[in-house]
């Protein structure tokens, strides 16, 4: 029964979600903090945001689109689509040139995964906020 | 940039410390659940940490 009832839910109107999806896209948290989550979106934005410092700091590299072998295309396109999750914090980092080249190294690989594990924790957060936007969570 | 220079561990602690933080956010529906979920999940990524790191151990010798 529940299922025919969630089936049954008319869809949110698109103007009750796009403000918490795109602000929180932009800014980890941001989609909870507009929707006065405040407790969670704090949490969310430090802990996104720590991360990818940290990614930064181990020196981890970020992914560039490339085409070539269906490996090499999946992991470089995966890759980017998932450090262009992080929003601001990626934007910023290309604009103010802290992208670093790709090194060898147990830490600078550490680094490049906290920089893409950031970027989709941030779309966890993201699909949440649309959620709660949505009326489908509290 | 100053730069962090970690253990193989400490990269691996703190990588599952965030995450484990945000998956009991996103996940559950009440704050009693994100909190037990939270912590599951870092159980199971330490669980995970040393089983793998003691295979590749005893792998090796």
């Amino acid at each position: 029964m529940p299922k025919e009832q969630e089936q049954k839910q008319p869809p949110a109107p698109i103007s009750a979600w796009v403000p918490a999806v795109a602000l929180g896209w932009l800014i980890p948290g941001a989609g909870h903090l507009l929707l006065k989550r405040t407790g969670r979106g704090l949490l969310l934005l430090v802990t996104i945001t720590v991360m990818f410092l940290c990614g930064l700091m181990m020196r981890g590299a970020m992914f560039q689109p490339q085409s070539g072998d269906l490996l090499t295309t999946l992991i470089n396109t995966g890759g980017f689509i998932g450090n262009l999750c992080a929003g601001i914090l990626y934007l910023l980092t290309v604009w103010l040139g802290y992208n670093q080249p790709d090194m060898a190294g147990a830490v600078h690989d550490y680094g490049t995964k906290f920089l893409v594990t950031a970027g989709l924790l941030n779309l966890l957060a993201i699909v949440d906020a649309f959620e709660i936007a949505a009326g489908r969570k509290d | 940039m100053p730069t962090m220079k970690l253990s193989h561990f400490e990269a691996a602690f703190l990588f599952a410390l965030f995450t484990s933080i945000v998956l009991g956010i996103v996940t559950k529906r009440t704050d009693r659940d994100r909190f037990h979920y939270g912590i599951y999940t870092f159980v199971c990524f330490m669980v995970a940490l040393f089983g793998i790191g003691w295979l590749m151990y005893l792998g090796h010798r």
